[in-house]
C-alpha cells in the first residue's frame, strides 16, 4: 500500500514551469480529490511558541528538563506577531500567569489553528459532504463543510471550518470562535474576531504543507501567516490513542473543593 | 441486413418487452408472497461511497422512549402501535414533570427548551417494549458471581463516599467524562442522541454529538491492540459483512458507564442501513465478569436534520463546580450549627 501510493506519487510529479522544483500532486481519493487521508502530526515546538524563542526552564520546578521549554524557529512568517499595543500588554500578561491560565493546562478544546500543531497526532477523514479532522488532545473534532455553506450558529471552541477545493488546496474558512482558546503555551491570543483561512495541500506521499492566514481586527494591526509541514503517522497500525484528559486535571481545577475528613 | 430483417427484430424486441412486462410483477408477487411466509423484510440496497462501501453517511438519532429493560408489568415484545404512542405520551409526560417548578432538574434545566424534551426532536420510533431483544424476557440477565461480588462493592464505596464530596465522586455525565450514547455500544442519550458518521477508505468516523465523543474505527482488519491498551471507549475494529458494518470493541478499561461493565467486555456491533432514513442497530455484549451469559439489543437509527453543534461540556461545567461549592456550604452551615448548640 505504501510502496504504491510512493510510486504513484513519482509518478504523479509534474513540473510546473521549466526549471522550478517539481510541484507534487498528491494521489487521489476514489472521487478524484486530493487524498489527505490518514493521520497526521506537526515535528515543531509551535505549541511551545509560535513565534522564534530559545530554550527556557520549566515553570514546575519538579519536572526539571521534562517540562522545560526546547527552542523553535517559529512558524510565523516574518517572526513576530502583529499585535496592537494593548493586545501586547495582555500577551505579555498571558503569557506571566501561563501556568494559571494556559487553556491546555485545564483540558480546554484547543482551536484553531493551535490544534494542528499539538504535540498529538490528528486524523482526516475525508468524505464528500464533510472532511473531519479528529485531534487525540482531548477528543477535539472538527467538521469541514464541502457544501451547503453557512455562517457560525453559535461560537465555539473549534470554530465553523467551510471548507472548498482550490487545484491541490484543501482551503478552510474558519470564523464563530470564541475568545478562550490561545495559540500557545506562550500567551498568544486572539478574541472572538478571529478569522482563520487554512490552506493544505500534500508535499510528498507522507508530508503535508499546511499554511494559515490569521485575522483579528481586535488584536493584530494587519493579517498574519503562520506554515509547517505535517508528517504522516507511518507506524503499523497507528491510530489516535483515548486522551480523556478531563479526568486529568479535575483535582487540579476542583480539588480545593473537596470534602475535608471531619476532625 | 435489410429493412425487413431490422422489422422483424424491432416487433420480436417488442414481444419479449411486453413478454417480460407480464412476467416480472407474477414474479415479484411470488417472491414477496414467500418473502412474507418467512417474515424476511424486503432488501434495500444501500447506497454506496466512492470506493464501494455500503453509505451510511449523515446525521442519525438513536433517540427513544423504549426502555432498555422491558417494564415489569409488560409481558410482549412488540406494542401495538395504539399502545406505542400511549407510552410515549406517557413517557414524554414523566419528562416535562422535570421542569415542575423549583426542583432540582427545573433549576438546572428547563425541559421546555427546545431538544430537552424528546418529544421535541426526531424521535427513532420503534414498536419494541424493550431495546433487549435477548434474553427474550427483554431484561438484563443476573449477573454473574464475579458481578455479583463488584457490585456489592460499589454499593460498599457508596455508603462511604458522598456523591457531592468531590468531583471524583460524581456521575460520569456530570463530569463531563463521558455518556452513555458514545458507547460503545452506543445507548440513548436524554437529548442531543445524535450522531454523525463520515466514511473514508478504510475507516468508519462516529462523532457523537454529546462531549464530541469520535470513533474512529478501521476496517484494514488489523488485531486489538495489547492488554494493556485500555481505554474508556475500548479499541474498535471494523470490518464489512455484506451490507453490515460489524465493529468488535474490546480494551475497555472497567469505566465505560455501560451498567457496571468491566474491563473484560466485548461489545459486537452491527450497523445495518435498512432504509435511506434508518439504520439498524444491533448489539451484543459479552461479560462474564458482570453477566451471567451475552445479551443483545436492537434499536433503529434514524436520519435527523444537522449539523451536530460543539458539545464543550467541560469547559462550560459550572454545574459540577458550583454543587461541590454548594455541598461545601451546607457542611459549613452544620458544622457552625452543631456548633452553636
Amino acid at each position: 500500500m505504501v510502496t504504491s501510493l510512493v510510486t504513484s506519487g513519482l509518478l504523479l510529479a509534474v513540473t510546473t514551469v521549466a526549471g522550478q522544483a517539481p510541484a507534487y500532486r498528491a494521489p487521489r481519493t476514489p472521487d478524484g480529490k486530493p487524498n489527505f487521508n490518514g493521520i497526521w502530526q506537526a515535528m515543531n515546538t509551535a505549541n511551545w511558541d509560535v513565534e522564534p524563542h530559545a530554550a527556557g526552564p520549566s515553570l514546575v520546578r519538579e519536572l526539571g528538563a521534562i517540562a522545560a521549554v526546547p527552542g523553535g524557529l517559529g512558524i510565523v512568517e516574518g517572526g513576530e506577531i502583529p499585535y496592537r499595543p494593548e493586545a501586547l500588554a495582555k500577551k505579555k500578561e498571558n503569557q506571566a500567569n501561563r501556568l494559571k491560565l494556559d487553556p491546555e493546562i485545564k483540558c480546554y478544546l484547543p482551536g484553531v489553528p493551535r490544534a494542528m500543531y499539538m504535540p498529538s497526532p490528528f486524523q482526516i477523514i475525508q468524505g464528500q459532504k464533510h472532511i473531519m479532522i479528529v485531534h487525540e488532545f482531548a477528543g477535539a473534532v472538527r467538521t469541514i463543510y464541502m457544501e451547503n455553506h453557512t455562517e457560525a450558529p453559535a461560537d465555539s471552541w473549534m470554530g465553523w471550518s467551510n471548507g472548498h477545493w482550490e487545484g491541490e488546496s484543501l482551503v478552510i474558512d474558519t470564523k464563530g470562535f470564541n475568545d478562550l482558546s490561545w495559540f500557545d503555551r506562550a500567551g498568544n491570543f486572539h478574541s472572538d474576531e478571529l478569522h482563520v483561512v487554512e490552506r493544505i495541500r500534500a508535499r510528498s506521499p507522507e508530508t503535508l504543507s499546511y499554511e494559515a492566514t490569521i485575522e483579528d481586527p481586535k488584536v493584530f494591526t494587519r493579517p498574519w501567516k503562520i506554515s509547517m509541514p505535517l508528517y504522516r503517522r507511518v507506524e503499523p497500525n497507528a491510530q489516535l490513542m483515548e486522551f480523556r484528559c478531563v479526568e486529568f486535571v479535575e483535582d487540579l481545577i476542583y480539588g480545593h473543593l473537596r470534602k475535608q475528613p471531619s476532625k | 441486413m435489410n429493412r425487413r430483417i431490422l422489422a422483424w427484430v424491432d416487433v420480436l424486441a417488442l414481444v419479449i418487452a411486453v413478454v417480460s412486462l407480464a412476467v416480472i410483477p407474477g414474479k415479484a408477487q411470488t417472491r414477496s408472497a414467500s418473502a412474507r411466509a418467512n417474515n424476511i423484510p424486503k432488501p434495500y440496497a444501500p447506497p454506496r461511497t466512492p470506493d464501494g462501501q455500503p453509505d451510511l453517511q449523515g446525521f442519525w438519532t438513536n433517540s427513544t422512549y423504549t426502555p432498555l429493560e422491558r417494564p415489569r408489568n409488560v409481558t410482549k415484545e412488540f406494542y401495538t402501535p395504539a399502545e406505542a404512542a400511549e407510552a410515549e405520551k406517557k413517557a414524554a409526560a414523566r419528562e416535562s414533570e422535570l421542569t415542575t417548578p423549583g426542583t432540582v432538574a427545573d433549576v438546572h434545566y428547563d425541559f421546555s427548551q427546545f431538544g430537552l424534551d424528546k418529544s421535541q426532536a426526531t424521535l427513532a420510533r420503534n414498536l419494541r417494549t424493550s431495546l433487549i431483544v435477548n434474553p427474550e424476557n427483554g431484561r438484563l440477565p443476573p449477573l454473574s458471581a464475579e458481578g455479583q461480588k463488584r457490585a456489592a462493592e460499589r454499593a460498599e464505596i457508596a455508603k462511604r463516599v458522598g456523591r457531592w464530596d468531590s468531583a471524583e465522586s460524581n456521575q460520569l455525565d456530570d463530569r463531563c467524562l463521558i455518556m452513555a450514547g458514545a458507547g460503545p455500544p452506543m445507548l440513548n442519550a436524554a437529548y442531543n442522541a445524535n450522531y454523525q458518521i463520515v466514511q473514508a477508505p478504510g475507516y468508519v468516523m462516529i462523532l457523537t454529538e454529546m462531549i464530541h465523543d469520535v470513533r474512529v474505527i478501521p476496517l484494514d482488519g488489523r488485531p486489538a491492540p495489547h492488554r494493556n491498551v485500555r481505554q474508556w471507549m475500548g479499541v474498535s475494529r471494523g470490518r464489512w459483512d455484506g451490507n453490515t458494518l460489524v465493529v468488535e470493541t474490546t480494551n475497555f478499561n472497567g469505566k465505560n458507564p455501560l451498567e457496571g461493565s468491566s474491563e473484560n467486555m466485548r461489545v459486537t456491533e452491527r450497523f445495518t442501513r435498512v432504509a435511506s432514513d434508518t439504520i439498524q442497530y444491533t448489539f451484543t455484549v459479552e461479560d462474564p465478569s458482570t453477566w451471567t451469559r451475552a445479551w443483545t439489543a436492537e434499536m433503529p437509527m434514524r436520519t435527523t436534520q444537522g449539523p451536530l453543534f460543539e458539545h464543550a461540556c467541560h469547559e462550560g461545567n459550572y454545574g459540577l463546580y458550583n454543587t461541590l461549592v454548594g455541598a461545601r456550604l451546607e457542611e459549613k452551615k452544620a458544622a457552625e450549627a452543631a456548633k452553636s448548640k
